[in-house]
């Protein structure tokens, strides 16, 4: 008996080269186990967008901000609730929209971009994240722009578009061939761009528009599908911003506003949904749908308290537009998975750094009947 | 040639759809964390798949209870019964640990856990941010570890079957084979 044979444990009856051959075969099979787990994982395909890298340019355009998210850093805690008009509930089983149905919500306002301590100005992006609560668990959470578009379609755009939408450090703006070389490859982003730049811009987070920006679908209980897209419409008044507000030495006056507002009375949205047709662009949030589409007024959703972000509350939310109770699901918008994906990774980044203070402070004021 | 004891049917059941099962869940859950398009549709597969082996596990350990596997072979030098017996009692853990941690791990971020439809699994652990993010890293050590096992076993059972034809492969394959008797 050989060596080999005796070392491996293998009978006499079975051949040196044998042995050899099937210990290259079983070699062969672990090896082509441990490959498929590799490029799985993405290890043997480097250059591809992971969801790590989008949060990475994140950081390196934004520096860093231990503890804060990765975009839209600066926000405000909101809570209140949402109540159903029943319209809702011919396009969603999702319990909410039922007839006569109220929902807690909790949510923030922020401000587009990495910067938490940026000061506040007119043109920055702003949000509303909302997060319903509904019974046995089931969340809704959704977070809106004020834009009537996206500035980009797909996720390695929205990568592309970060670095090209660097400020440069000597002059604080970006710079203007990068962004030109962008927008040349991107046709629909300088479209879109357009649309955005030409919008009009309220006095603040009261009387501003949201809006989904990605199509979903609603679910009947019966299983019919219909392409959505959403806005919170507010109930105020939308007035433009006033010369004042434009010299506001206030750093916080957008969210200082808010609160002051929501003191007073609580700040309503209607949650107006748009009904897409079968050939609306459902994979291309760049681009608006038509302006004849029917839409649903499904309920308001009223704002009556305000709160500075802290330990346990919107901080600590991760406003996945993923999470979503039966009755809405994703469209085939491929930023929709890509913002799940890398929403994820920054929560996970900031949950485990230390959290400095928010510069939005709670501006308490006596009497406050909250 | 001979036959000799082998696990009983369900567990040969469960081993070879849990083989399969945990497979398919290392490599989604290894494509899930970097994968910007399909990170979704990967989530929703990795939960329930979760839940799924988690509960299996729970199965096979009481068949397991009731129904001792066979002996290994008595010529199997020592430490390779010592490798085997470690290497059992880790799989078993991790097959168990995994699923509970990525459950903690999601109750501790406050996510709800939605299985499909409607059905939201409740949380174990109260909402902390930083409980979850040091579960999060546990979550990823333990799937790495139970793949390193899963590659030590497949090439361990593999020798018995191919080389030493000692009937250990044969015990759990679907099958009986005929083996070499020692």
């Amino acid at each position: 008996m050989s060596l080999l044979n005796d070392l491996t444990g293998a009978g006499p009856d079975l051949r040196p080269r044998a042995v050899l051959l099937r210990l290259g075969a079983i070699g062969a099979l672990v090896t082509g186990t441990a490959g498929a787990f590799a490029y799985a994982g993405g290890w043997l395909s480097p250059g591809v967008l992971t969801q790590a890298r989008i949060v990475d340019r994140f950081e390196a355009v934004n520096g860093s901000h231990p503890g804060f998210r990765r975009n839209h850093a600066k926000g405000l805690c909101l809570a209140g609730r949402f109540e159903s008009s029943g319209r809702g509930a011919r396009v969603s089983r999702a319990s909410l929209f039922a007839p006569d149905r109220a929902t807690p919500v909790t949510g923030r306002i922020a401000l587009a971009g990495g910067q938490p301590y940026a000061a506040d100005a007119a043109t920055t992006v702003r949000s509303l994240a909302l997060r319903f609560q509904l019974p046995d668990g089931e969340e809704w959470r959704t977070g809106n722009n004020d834009i009537p578009v996206f500035p980009v379609r797909t996720p390695e755009a929205f990568y592309a578009q970060l670095l090209a939408a660097k400020p440069d450090p000597a002059t604080g703006k970006p710079d203007p061939e990068a962004l030109k070389a962008f927008l040349a490859a991107h046709p629909e982003s300088a479209k879109a761009a357009a649309q955005i730049k030409a919008r009009a811009i309220t006095s603040g987070f009261a009387d501003d528009t949201f809006r989904s920006l990605n199509a979903f679908q609603f679910v009947t209980a019966d299983g019919t599908r219909t392409p959505v897209r959403w806005a919170f419409i507010p109930e105020q008044t939308a007035t433009a911003q006033s010369p004042a507000q434009a010299a506001a030495t206030d750093k916080n006056y957008l969210f200082d506003a808010f609160a002051d507002t929501v003191r007073q009375a609580p700040v309503r949205w209607h949650l107006v949904v748009t009904l897409g047709d079968a050939g609306d662009p459902t994979a291309d949030a760049t681009r608006p749908w038509p302006a004849e589409r029917p839409s649903l007024d499904v309920g308001t959703v009223i704002i009556a308290e305000t709160q500075a972000e802290a330990d346990g509350n919107c901080r600590d939310v991760n406003f996945d537009p993923l999470v979503l109770p039966a009755g809405i699901m994703a469209s085939d918008d491929p930023l929709l998975s890509a913002r799940s994906a890398a929403y994820s990774v920054s929560f996970t980044r900031r949950a485990g750094e230390p959290k400095g203070p928010s510069a939005v402070h709670d501006t308490p004021v006596s009497g406050a009947g909250l | 040639m001979s036959t000799t004891a082998r696990f009983n049917r369900p567990a040969r059941l469960l081993h070879w759809t849990m083989a399969v099962m945990i497979l398919a869940m290392l490599l989604i859950g290894v494509a899930m964390v970097t994968s910007v398009a399909h990170y979704h549709a990967l989530v929703a597969l990795h939960r329930p798949l979760g839940l799924g082996i988690f509960v299996l596990a729970l199965l096979r350990l009481a068949n397991r209870w009731h129904h001792p596997p066979p002996e290994l072979p008595s010529d199997l030098p020592a430490w390779q019964r010592r490798a085997a017996h470690a290497s059992h009692l880790l799989l078993y853990g991790l097959m168990l640990g995994l699923p509970l941690v990525g459950w903690a791990m999601l109750s501790a971020a406050g996510y709800p856990i939605g299985l499909g439809g409607a059905v939201v699994l409740p949380p174990i652990l109260p909402r902390d941010p930083s409980l979850y993010a040091w579960l999060r890293s546990l979550h990823t050590l333990l799937a790495y570890a139970l793949f390193g096992v899963i590659l030590a076993h497949l090439g361990a059972a593999l020798m018995h079957g191919l080389i030493r034809r000692d009937g250990v492969f044969s015990s759990m394959a679907a099958r009986p084979i005929p083996y070499r008797s020692r």
